[in-house]
């Protein structure tokens, strides 16, 4: 799990419950670190190339793990980027005589390079399709290898490079390789603590949400496909140097299913479950001597296994702190007066209009020439029964849909269709009929996503902890806190989003909403599902929200919270504005009284 | 050359078109893509050799037990990593659970047949190795079979019809009291067959070689990636391209740069065109 954000919330009262929290979770990190170190001096050389082995496998699963564990993204032929690291490192040293820590370079260069070549397809593909184009980049990289005699020296291969002293001996080579595993799980831990690192996991859990929110996922995934084709072509130069000669047969798919299984086996979303994989993947063979032939046999296995059985992996079964149980008797208490302290600065801007709006899904007009405007301050109800077009709205106005005909101006400005990434940085924020969580995060995590866009580091500022990270993590949390007092949920604050309840998701996707400091706030169906106290809490939160100045759409079927709240209401029916007013003239609309709210 | 070529490539060509296909059938009865695709066709081969070669059984009944075989696989999927999965919230778990199902019975493969290709029979003795020789024409004459005996199926007959039902829409078809899971595995077992007939097909010019699975996932995936999921019709035609098109390239730039040409192309004609040059865009559900 991501678990950078929970030490600030955990809600335990004095410090030393604290201190040992975080001392359980450094635990194992403290114990593996000491085993490498002590290794050195009771084991023999033998060992030195497991470990070293172990230590190389995790350079790369590391960076397999950002793409994998936590962007979701089935890449499954990672070999090729290490045979590829391995073939550009060697045949730098050995054919040009360059410096191996300047062939290491280079190899991580093209296979940065390679990363995102091969990661390209998953922008636009379903699952299956990236995963085999992974699995056919690593069959082709293959052949080429045993083809291209001339450089790669085919079947006879190519010497690995070698490193000068002190890391010429099996030792201080495995110093050197655990030096680059420090760093790379010191690395892909500051993403995964990063608002780039809970955009990635948004991206694989919920990715509509994510967009809403600002993540440019083409953006985010190309960096992440970047960085660990990277890494991952480093350890291929490491690999050939361990190794001291390359053929292709050294780089089987077998190395692929390892690494994936490796990560699996950990568990999504975690960097130590992997880690712990990889170790025990690297492991185990030497203490089954008898098994090597039926290795791979028993990794499909086992990956069998995981999927049908255990699809949580180690992470899951070493988060202790998500089994204890929560209370049964909670209640969401909002607290709009702590609005002032979020939402100070929204000054009164333009409206969002929609003029003559018409868009159709097959034969079936879904809008058919709407005209609509949101007016900052404003509570906008969009009524109307099934079918009638109220999130159809939505999506136009949020960029998912792209309207045939009319347009959506934000003042003057028609904003682009079809780009929903580009609407939160216009301050326009949503929630969804169904609410979109990442289950797996805690529920501060998932509202600091709607944070993403206030970030002001770079990804590469965040990979080496630089002072802007910081500064963009404390204000984030500092703000998610804020958001889930306003809402009433700061007490769940740590608690995974999967063990809330429905009407809890309704208002965690509200506070998420409100970490853009919202121009506009489009609500669908936020009370649906929610008791009746629950609604009338709900109602005022509203109606305090669109008091600092921002405009709400908000598309309801609860007849009672419509009226209540909104200063103007737009009936809907078949795509078309029925009616369209105040309260009191809805409620008088001969039509709408009998099409819709009966009487 | 030029002959060469087209034969070559026709025949290659079929082989990647019927792993294609029976992705299709797969896919059309469980919405699943199998990775077992490319290992059923590495399977024809390996029980073809298996039975004629080294068991002695004649071919006219070695063929029928090769195709058995690769039936029986086909169902075995669709028990052990297939079913389990469909009711599973995380869709794509079945991405994993083929893949690992097909390296299993890879690895199986390999240890317990050979981890180097072995000769495949003869099985008519026709031509001596020019272009009519019947290592290419085999597989060719095996697509056209299989494809037109899936179009018949498909549209003459009640079981061909029903299985199209459930490829539609899945819950109507339940409605109407059809047996889904039997029509699934019973897909399956076609589709096992179909991928059976491929690489005993071809076992003369591919071998009895276990590494053939993999080759055959991916360049049996490309045709239906280019001809569009479940399009029979843009497999045959995308594999009989793509055969036609790696051979050329092959006597063209070279071995090396074919395999790279091909993945290039794959790749950009993925991008431009996502559900392929037949296919129809998927809609977006928000």
């Amino acid at each position: 799990m991501m678990s950078a954000a929970r030490q600030d919330v955990a809600a335990l009262p004095d410090a030393m419950a604290r201190g040992l929290v975080l001392l359980g979770r450094a635990l194992p990190w403290v114990a593996l670190l000491a085993v490498a170190i002590t290794l050195p001096f009771v084991a023999n050389n033998y060992w030195a190339v497991i470990a070293s082995r172990a230590a190389i496998y995790w350079v790369l699963v590391a960076g397999l793990n950002l793409v994998v564990g936590f962007a979701g993204q089935l890449a499954i032929g990672y070999v090729a980027l290490l045979t590829l690291g391995a073939y550009t490192s060697s045949v730098l040293v050995a054919r040009l005589g360059l410096d191996p820590f300047v062939s290491f370079a280079a190899a991580g260069a093209v296979g940065a390079i390679a990363g995102v070549v091969v990661g390209l397809p998953a922008l636009r593909l379903r699952t299956f399709y990236f995963a085999m184009t992974t699995l056919g980049f690593a069959t082709i990289v293959t052949q080429v290898a045993l083809a291209w005699q001339s450089v790669t020296g085919g079947g006879v291969g190519v010497a690995g490079p070698v490193m000068p002293a002190p890391f010429d001996t099996p030792w201080g080579f495995y110093v050197f390789c655990l030096v680059c595993a420090a760093l790379s799980t010191w690395v892909t831990m500051n993403v995964a603590r990063s608002r780039f690192g809970r955009a990635l996991v948004a991206l694989r859990d919920a990715e509509v949400a994510a967009e809403a929110n600002g993540v440019s996922k083409p953006a985010l995934l190309l960096s992440v496909f970047l960085l660990s084709g990277g890494s991952a072509a480093v350890a291929g130069g490491l690999f050939a140097t361990l190794q001291s000669y390359i053929t292709p047969d050294a780089f089987t798919f077998d190395l692929s299913v390892l690494f994936f299984i490796a990560i699996l086996i950990g568990g999504r979303g975690s960097i130590l479950g992997p880690l712990l994989g990889t170790i025990l993947l690297t492991v185990l063979p030497e203490f089954a001597a008898p098994l090597v032939a039926w290795s791979t046999f028993l990794y499909a296995a086992l990956l069998l296994a995981i999927v049908l059985l255990m699809p949580g992996g180690i992470a899951d079964l070493l988060d202790f702190r998500n089994r204890t149980a929560l209370a049964d008797d909670r209640a969401i208490l909002p607290r709009p007066a702590l609005l002032s302290a979020m939402l100070d600065h929204i000054a009164a801007r333009d409206s969002i209009m929609l003029r003559g709006v018409v868009l159709s899904f097959g034969g079936v007009r879904a809008i058919d020439g709407l005209d609509l405007d949101i007016r900052p301050g404003e509570v906008h109800g969009l009524i109307g029964p099934n079918g009638s077009g109220k999130t159809t709205t939505l999506n136009v106005i949020s960029g998912f849909n792209a309207p045939e005909a009319g347009t959506v101006l934000l003042g003057t400005a028609p904003m682009r269709a079809g780009t929903p990434w580009t609407r939160a940085a216009h301050g326009i924020a949503r929630t969804f009929q169904t609410p979109r969580s990442i289950g797996e995060a805690s529920v501060l995590e998932n509202v600091m996503v709607g944070g993403t866009i206030a970030g002001r580091g770079t990804l590469l500022e965040s990979l080496f902890t630089l002072p802007r990270h910081r500064t963009d993590e404390r204000l984030l949390t500092e703000r998610g806190m804020q958001a889930l007092r306003i809402v009433g949920l700061d007490a769940l604050a740590g608690v995974r989003a999967d063990r809330l309840q429905h009407s809890e998701l309704r208002f965690m996707e509200i506070a998420r909403a409100l970490m853009l400091h919202p121009a506009f706030l489009l609500l669908d169906e936020p009370a649906a599902g929610l008791s009746a106290e629950e609604i009338r809490r709900l109602g005022e939160l509203i109606v305090q929200i669109s008091r600092r100045g921002t405009g709400i759409l908000l598309v309801e079927h609860h007849a009672d919270l419509i009226f209540d709240i909104c200063d103007r209401i737009t009936v809907l029916n078949l795509g078309r504005q029925l009616a369209a007013g105040t309260p009191a003239q809805i409620r008088a609309h001969k039509e709408v009284v009998s099409a819709y709210l009966g009487g | 050359m030029l002959p060469n070529i087209i034969a070559a490539g026709l025949a290659i060509g079929a082989v990647y078109a019927l792993i294609g296909v029976t992705y299709n059938v797969m896919f059309s009865a469980s919405r699943v893509m199998s990775f077992t695709a490319g290992q059923l066709g590495m399977a024809g081969g390996v029980l073809g050799a298996l039975f004629i070669t080294r068991l002695g059984v004649p071919a006219i009944i070695g063929f029928p037990l090769a195709l058995g075989g690769c039936a029986l696989l086909g169902v075995v999927t669709e028990i052990v990593a297939v079913r389990p999965v469909l009711s599973s919230l995380e869709k794509h778990l079945y991405v994993l659970s083929t893949l690992a199902f097909a390296l299993m019975i890879q690895q199986f493969t390999a240890i317990e047949w050979s981890t180097e290709p072995q000769p495949f029979p003869r099985l008519f003795g026709l031509g001596n190795g020019g272009v009519a020789d019947e290592k290419f024409w085999l597989p060719v004459i095996a697509c056209a079979v299989s494809v037109g005996g899936l179009e018949f199926l498909y549209r003459h007959t009640l079981v061909g019809r029903a299985f199209l039902a459930i490829a539609e829409d899945n819950f109507a078809a339940r409605a109407l009291g059809l047996p889904e899971r039997n029509l699934r595995m019973a897909s399956f077992a076609l589709a096992g067959a179909i991928g059976g007939l491929a690489g005993f097909s071809a076992g003369e010019l591919l071998l009895a070689f276990f590494a053939n699975g993999a080759l055959l996932n991916f360049y049996g995936f490309v045709p239906v990636a280019l001809g569009g999921l479940g399009n029979n019709r843009g497999a045959v035609i995308g594999g009989l391209g793509l055969g036609l098109f790696q051979q050329a390239a092959n006597f063209i730039v070279g071995g090396v740069f074919a395999s790279v040409a091909v993945f290039a192309v794959f790749i950009i004609v993925l991008l431009a065109a996502p559900q392929g040059l037949f296919g129809v865009p998927p809609a977006r559900r928000v």
